[in-house]
């Protein structure tokens, strides 16, 4: 066991929608098997929608209460009613990201062992600005028929999420930085972007850095992926591609991520869905969950614990035992035999 | 056959174009197809009635026979006058970008069953041009839909979909997050859908489509979608397939006016060395030969040339072959009257 590591840490813990409460439960059962030092302070029922189907308009305050003052959240997809009478400009998951200022997105696509893919040995890291862009949330109708939605770039922030790709990037050994963008079209909006991590670039001579259009960002992601390594992107281009990476890689069962913020972080499916289609059958992956798990005891500095999770995941992949896998990656389980190998392992 | 000639115009384009557009024009001579080609090139200055390289004379070939087939171009660098595409598009109203994506029987990509059509509302949406810098640092770029054009793509979609003996139209989105701009999009969708009960219709989120698309393109069949959406997944769903060199396009505008064009570029590291793969720019002219219900002629160029790549003799280099565009063509004028005397419809 690391030294230190009876220091209980508190963590924000909400199932959110969907598939959530099940992959949550196994994330719950993984870590009492870690014995890691970790006590959840739990939301159960935290949805996007109210019980009679219309949206939730506002995350209640003691849940960001809890987090601002946990500092750290492990949290399922709240799910968004699409309806006329949700009058709220913004989603749940939008609004908390805005409240807790959490700036960048993460999502981290590599390929497991043993798990049907097109393309072998991925291991792509996607930097997106989680906070202006598209999801403003500034909207409104000017004539009978006519929407204008407003895209707000801001120099501050995209500076921030450059300089969050190159640091992490730097940090982590990683060769080089692709910067995602449709500057040709938006020349002001995406070429403030561009402008920003030309800048950053320019600081960390070792890193090779690139540009791409991000259409055939897409293009070349699913026909060419192994030229990517750290990618940055505007916030809406960063969900398309995390998406296409997060599809490469085995799906929204399999890709963790995270968001950071100045002091807090709060960790999920790199791929944030709320699979309603298979939610309550007891089948959904929780290696995405796990995965994101293993990143925040990482971001806690547990790093032992952390390293023994990733390991039994992929331990457990590697057995190429297909009788307690998920069936989205070609298995025979469900959500238990696979919790049950993964704490079997530890 | 009793099919009065068709004029068509044709911009062969810079780069691999004029190559490409030989290869068109002799596969459509050897199948029969009665088109007639307007050849149309830019002007070498700007025309100032248009305010781009494109001519008044290049417009009214097109306004005049409502059909035509576009090769790459370059568009000029330079300031004070419109891309070209932009001019094409205004000019002659082309709301929709039709992409038919499916994979090639024989060409082994890491996808083989694809067979998806993307359909891109053209004129609008992130491509607005409305841009501007609030105070230092902070730049807002508008993205306008709007009930007319997302009606007008939506009608396109159902009714291509009801033509080509589709089954099924997704319209992707991402109203969650923009729930009145694309909220109005979809509101489009549904409206339409209603009129169309034949043809099934559902919703998707953008971002999940695009998971959905890389790990099984099988999943969709029509996809209808705003402007920026459009272009992403339409380039993604040409990855699937094995590139730009294969991925034709319509561009459709009013009163069934259309403009096909290869989606690819002008591939200046290849032009002129007969070394071009002209398939792009020949499935056009096939969207282009449905599009006037020429659909018997269609098939036998889009068949031949499915052949040729299938039996793998003679693929052009970006499909790992060593043929030229011209050993390429041949092979496909060969099968085509090879099947001359076996039927005689
Ligand atoms: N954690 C997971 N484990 C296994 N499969 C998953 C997981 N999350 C998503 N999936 C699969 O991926 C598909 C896409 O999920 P997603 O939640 O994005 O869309 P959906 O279920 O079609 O729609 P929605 O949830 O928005 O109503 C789901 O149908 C589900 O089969
Ligand atoms: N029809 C084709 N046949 C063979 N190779 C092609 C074809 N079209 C494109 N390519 C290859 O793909 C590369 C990229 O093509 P493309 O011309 O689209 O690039 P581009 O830089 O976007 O050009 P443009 O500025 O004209 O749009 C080319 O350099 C060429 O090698
Ligand atoms: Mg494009
Ligand atoms: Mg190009």
């Amino acid at each position: 066991q690391t030294p230190g590591a009876s220091r209980e840490h508190r963590v924000t813990l909400i199932p959110g929608d969907g598939i959530g409460p099940e992959v949550t439960n196994s994330v719950v059962q993984v870590v009492d098997q870690l014995k890691a030092p970790i006590r959840w302070d739990r939301f159960d029922g935290l949805s996007g929608a109210m019980p009679d189907g219309m949206p939730r308009l506002e995350v209640p305050a003691e849940v960001l209460d809890s987090i601002r003052k946990n500092k750290v959240c492990l949290k399922g997809t709240l799910f968004t009613p699409l309806s006329k009478k949700n009058t709220s400009t913004q989603s749940l998951n939008v609004q908390m990201r805005k409240d807790l200022e959490l700036t960048v997105n993460l999502v981290h696509g590599f390929t497991l062992p043993g798990i049907p893919v097109r393309h072998e040995d991925l291991d792509i890291v996607v930097i997106r600005e989680n906070l202006e862009g598209e999801y403003s949330g500034l909207e409104h109708e000017v004539v009978d028929g006519v929407v204008e939605s407003l895209k707000v770039i801001t120099e501050e922030r995209s500076l921030r999420t450059a300089e969050y790709a190159f640091e992490f990037a730097f940090l982590n050994n990683r060769r080089r930085v692709t910067a995602v963008h449709k500057a040709n079209i938006m020349k002001k909006g995406d070429g403030m972007f561009l402008k920003a991590c030309k800048e950053v670039a320019s600081r960390y001579p070792n890193i090779e850095y690139t540009e791409m259009i991000v259409d055939n960002t897409c293009m070349q992601l699913v026909s060419r992926p192994h030229q990517f390594d750290v990618m940055v992107t505007p916030n809406l281009y960063g969900n398309l591609v995390a998406n296409i990476v997060a599809g490469l890689c085995g799906g929204n069962g399999i890709v963790p991520g995270g968001n950071i913020g100045t002091d807090v972080a709060v960790f999920e499916q790199g791929a944030r869905h709320v699979s309603k289609k298979i939610a309550g059958q007891g089948i959904a992956n929780p290696t995405a969950l796990l995965l994101a798990t293993s990143m925040m005891l990482r971001h806690l500095q547990l790093h032992s614990f952390s390293d023994r999770l990733e390991a039994a995941v992929m331990e457990t992949f590697l057995s190429g035992d297909k009788s307690v896998l998920t069936p989205d990656v070609g298995g025979s389980g469900n959500t238990q035999t696979f919790t049950d190998a993964i704490c079997e392992k530890l | 056959m009793s099919t009065q000639p068709i004029t068509a115009t044709l911009f062969p384009g810079d780069g691999i174009g004029p190559e490409i557009s030989e290869a068109v024009k002799a596969i459509f001579k050897a199948a029969g197809a009665p088109i007639v080609w307007d050849e149309q090139h830019l002007g070498k200055t700007v025309d100032e009635r248009t305010n781009s390289f494109v001519t008044r004379e290049n417009l009214d070939s097109v306004l005049k026979h409502r059909i035509g087939l576009k090769g790459p171009m370059t568009t000029p660098i330079g300031k004070g006058f419109r891309s070209l595409n932009l001019t094409l598009r205004k000019e002659l109203q082309l709301y929709a970008n039709v992409r038919p994506c499916f994979s090639l029987p024989g060409y082994k990509t890491k996808y083989d069953n694809v067979n998806l059509i993307t359909i891109r509302e053209n004129t609008e949406g992130e491509y607005s041009g409305l841009e501007h810098e609030v105070v230092k640092g902070v730049v807002e770029s508008l993205k306008v839909i709007t009930r007319g054009a997302s009606t007008r793509v939506a009608e396109y979609a159902f009714q291509y979909a009801r033509d080509n003996k589709r089954s099924r139209v997704s319209a992707l989105h991402k109203a969650n997050i923009m729930k009145k701009a694309d909220g109005l999009f979809i509101e489009c969708c549904r409206e339409v859908a209603e009129r169309y009960p034949d043809i099934q219709y559902d919703e998707e989120i953008v971002d999940n489509a695009c998971m959905t698309l890389v790990s099984d393109p099988s999943k969709f069949d029509v996809l209808v979608m705003p402007n920026l959406y459009g272009d992403i997944v339409s380039d993604l769903c040409a990855g699937l397939i094995g590139g730009l060199g294969l991925t034709p396009s319509a561009n459709v505008g009013a009163n069934g006016l259309a403009l096909m064009e290869a989606v690819h570029g002008t591939a200046p590291d290849i032009a002129g060395k007969n070394l071009a793969n002209p398939t792009a720019l020949l499935f056009s002219g096939v969207m282009m030969l449905r599009h006037l219900g020429l659909h018997d002629i269609a098939e036998d160029i889009h068949k031949a040339a499915l052949a040729v790549i299938a039996e793998g003799k003679y693929r052009t280099g970006d499909l790992g072959g060593t043929a030229t565009c011209s050993d390429y063509t041949k092979a496909i004028i060969d099968k085509l009257q090879g099947r001359g005397g076996d039927d005689s419809d």
